[in-house]
């Protein structure tokens, strides 16, 4: 595999060098990278290894340690839950729950054929507008446990 | 580049003067919950209509931080320069823009939508850290510039030592805002008077606690206010370099940073030889990764570094050995926001609000089952009765209320019965409970105590980082405990164990993950123990 031939390693380049290819920069560039492919995969945490010269053990250590980092990519869409406290007080636990039976997954995983992922996320800091999801990365709150299938159901159609 | 307090307060008057014409302001606020309302396509649609109708150059039409009310979100108000008058406006939709930009024209009044200044929502409060929220434009340092801002970087750096500023910091009692209240000046002090060629400024804007917002609101909303903070604190303590630590999960408050910090170096305020004066600071955003424990200062410090974020045992301390084992001085983003209107109008000024020993204001973020949700900014010392029912507007649906959560997974549950206590530190902690960061969740009759008690169990083992034993067996231990007592499948024996894991995790825990984490279990069978009496199988 030729690595240099795709310009998406570039750009985690570019935050590398930006901070000098010091040691330090290995979240920040993990950062760009699953911004950039979606998720963090073992060529990519390899690349990152070798740029920093630091161990593979070490990148994917502190992968790991982040909540988060994936290191398997979503599904083509995603609803993330919030379960912060504003959330669960307002009734997100429920919401997952509903989701879950409805896609026969658990929180964290993605469907079989790939269309959803469903996520839950620890506050996403919009906490007035509790109970909230996030639909593909579009924050929807004030939700009723009906909205927040139906929104699913729309998202996915 | 401004180079001087006489360049910066011209900068300011040229601002003003550009838009001496524009005599109105419709401030559309931006902020997280009004944004996912769709707030910015509002702002587009006004934009394009007051354009339209020639009216660009009486209005302005600008973007702003938060405004608090969020339960009204989207909000916008409508500022009248004259008469400074300033007209709030929520639960605003696309289809009132034809009503707002009536209001430019006298021609309509969206009555129906003005919220009541009177209401003590909003005479009740008392802002300081949130004073240009919701005012200025935080993607423009001329707006900051044009209401005062780095008034007190420029004055310092031109009229007071080090220590000068050092001593208004200590005498006007501010406390950190983080969680732990230690006292500001002393931190700074004793970082001061470290002998090193090398120190750093940390922010800490990970803002961990679920069900706080307030960080983020002001690094959105005002940006600059934590860099002049930042920089203040450098010169004071004699440091040239500094780091926002801010979470991932926040990337407008990451954009609007990094946007602030390249507008203060393109202006000289960020650089080398700030104000002429042989200063230099310079500062970067470093991103979180959604690790609560990074809030930690041990811990957050060693992400910066680019570690798994594990805390490590206190002493040294970061004031000796922090960042690349320099000296280092770790503040919250509301304790660094706090800075700026300290200089500004002295120490003294500070600490003849709040309380003796919790000075100022605080501020917190109402959620949960009560009417008024957002973010408000009241005088230390205020009763949670004043808190909740005065500004909050009471439970939603006038049901009774049961507790309040404060303080997060490190704090605990409040009941009704102790609504007249004054909110500061120490009347916090009396009765089991702490300030925390901020965060105020309101529970009413249904929330079931036991479960929020696991909730709270379950989420510091998740976020355990597992370096000792304590807290991680502990917590999950705690969690199946709480687990049985939810099911109703406790043992009597189990109670006593309960209690007993507590106060083991509480005392042998390596760091405040661990140590905190039973306080909500704590505070709940203070409380609530019939509960937990009701949790017990009949054998
Ligand atoms: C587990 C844990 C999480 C923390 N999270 C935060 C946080 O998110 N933000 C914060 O400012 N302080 C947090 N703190 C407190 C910091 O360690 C530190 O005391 C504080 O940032 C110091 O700033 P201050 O003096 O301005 O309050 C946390 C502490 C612990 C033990
Ligand atoms: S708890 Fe859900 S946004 Fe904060």
């Amino acid at each position: 595999m030729n690595l240099k031939a795709d310009d998406r390693f570039k750009m985690v380049e570019k935050t590398i060098k930006k901070l000098n290819y010091d040691k330090s920069a290995l979240i920040e560039a993990l950062h760009t990278a699953q911004e950039t492919f979606g998720y963090l995969s073992n060529d990519t945490l390899r690349f990152i290894a070798k740029r920093l010269k630091l161990p593979h053990s070490k990148v994917y250590g502190v992968a790991t340690f982040y909540h988060f980092f994936r290191l398997k990519p979503n599904g083509k869409h995603t609803a993330v839950v919030c379960m912060g406290t504003a959330c669960y007080i307002k009734g997100a636990d429920k919401i997952i729950q509903q989701l879950e039976e409805r896609f026969g997954i658990k929180a964290g995983e993605t469907t079989k054929d790939g269309i959803i992922s469903v996520l839950s996320a620890r506050c996403v800091g919009a906490c007035s507008l509790a109970p909230i999801v996030l639909y593909d990365e579009k924050p929807i709150g004030n939700l009723s446990l009906e909205q927040s299938i139906q929104k699913v159901e729309e998202l996915i159609k | 580049m401004i180079e001087s307090l006489e360049e910066l307060l011209a900068h300011a008057l040229k601002k003003k003067e550009s838009e001496k014409n524009s005599h109105e302001e419709l401030r559309v606020c931006i902020g997280s919950s009004c944004a996912s309302l769709g707030a910015d396509e509002l702002k587009k649609g006004l934009k394009t209509k007051v354009k339209d109708e020639n009216l660009d150059k009486q209005c302005s039409v600008k973007g702003v931080g938060c405004n608090g009310l969020c339960s009204a979100a989207i909000m916008v108000s409508h500022y009248d320069k004259e008469k400074e008058l300033e007209t709030i406006y929520g639960g605003v939709e696309q289809n009132d823009i034809d009503d707002l930009v009536g209001i430019i024209k006298d021609k309509s009044s969206l009555e129906n939508k003005k919220c009541d200044m009177n209401e003590p929502f909003f005479t009740k409060q008392k802002k300081i850290v949130l004073e240009n929220a919701g005012v200025i434009d935080p993607d423009d340092i001329d707006d900051y510039i044009a209401h005062g801002g780095y008034i007190a970087l420029f004055t310092a750096l031109e009229e007071m030592r080090p220590e000068d500023i050092i001593n208004e910091v200590k005498v006007s009692g501010l406390r950190g805002r983080g969680g732990g209240g230690y006292p500001t000046g002393l931190k700074w002090e004793t970082v001061a008077k470290v002998e090193s060629n090398q120190k750093y400024i940390v922010c800490n804007g990970d803002e961990g606690d679920p069900g706080a917002f307030m960080d983020r609101a002001v690094m959105e909303a005002d940006p600059h206010k934590i860099i002049e903070g930042m920089a203040l604190c450098a010169y004071a303590c004699g440091a040239d370099k500094g780091y926002i630590y801010v979470r991932a999960e926040y990337p407008e408050a990451v954009k609007k940073l990094n946007k602030a910090i390249k507008q203060a170096r393109n202006n000289g305020i960020l650089g080398n030889q700030i104000a002429n004066s042989g200063f230099n600071f310079d500062l970067e955003v470093r991103l979180g990764g959604g690790a609560f424990v990074c809030g930690e200062a041990t811990a957050l410090v060693t992400s910066i570094e680019g570690n798994r974020g594990q805390p490590r045992q206190k002493p040294p301390h970061l004031s000796n050995s922090g960042l690349w084992g320099e000296p280092t001085i770790l503040n919250n983003v509301e304790t660094f926001a706090n800075i700026a209107p300290i200089i500004k109008n002295g120490g003294e000024w500070y600490s003849s609000m709040g309380t003796k020993n919790s000075t100022g204001t605080k501020v917190f973020a109402l959620t949960g089952n009560i009417k008024n949700t957002g973010l408000v900014e009241v005088p230390m010392g205020i009763t949670l009765r004043e808190l909740i029912y005065d500004i909050g507007g009471g439970v939603t649906d006038d049901k009774p209320l049961k507790a309040i959560q404060t303080g997060g997974p490190s704090g605990g549950c409040i009941p009704e019965e102790l609504l007249d206590i004054k909110v500061d530190y120490d009347s916090l902690k009396e009765v089991g409970s702490i300030m925390g960061s901020g965060g105020l969740i309101v529970m009413d009759e249904n929330s079931n105590m036991l479960e929020v008690a696991r909730f709270f169990m379950e989420f510091s083992k998740d976020e355990s980082c597992g370096k000792c034993v304590p807290c991680r067996v502990g917590t999950t231990e705690l969690t199946n405990l709480l687990d049985k007592f939810v099911k109703k499948e406790a043992s009597k024996s189990d109670f006593q164990l309960l209690k007993d894991m507590c106060e083991v995790v509480k005392e042998s825990s390596l760091c405040g993950l661990g140590q905190a984490a039973p306080n909500p279990v704590l505070s709940t069978i203070k409380y609530f123990e019939n509960e937990y009496l009701e949790g017990i199988k009949d054998d």
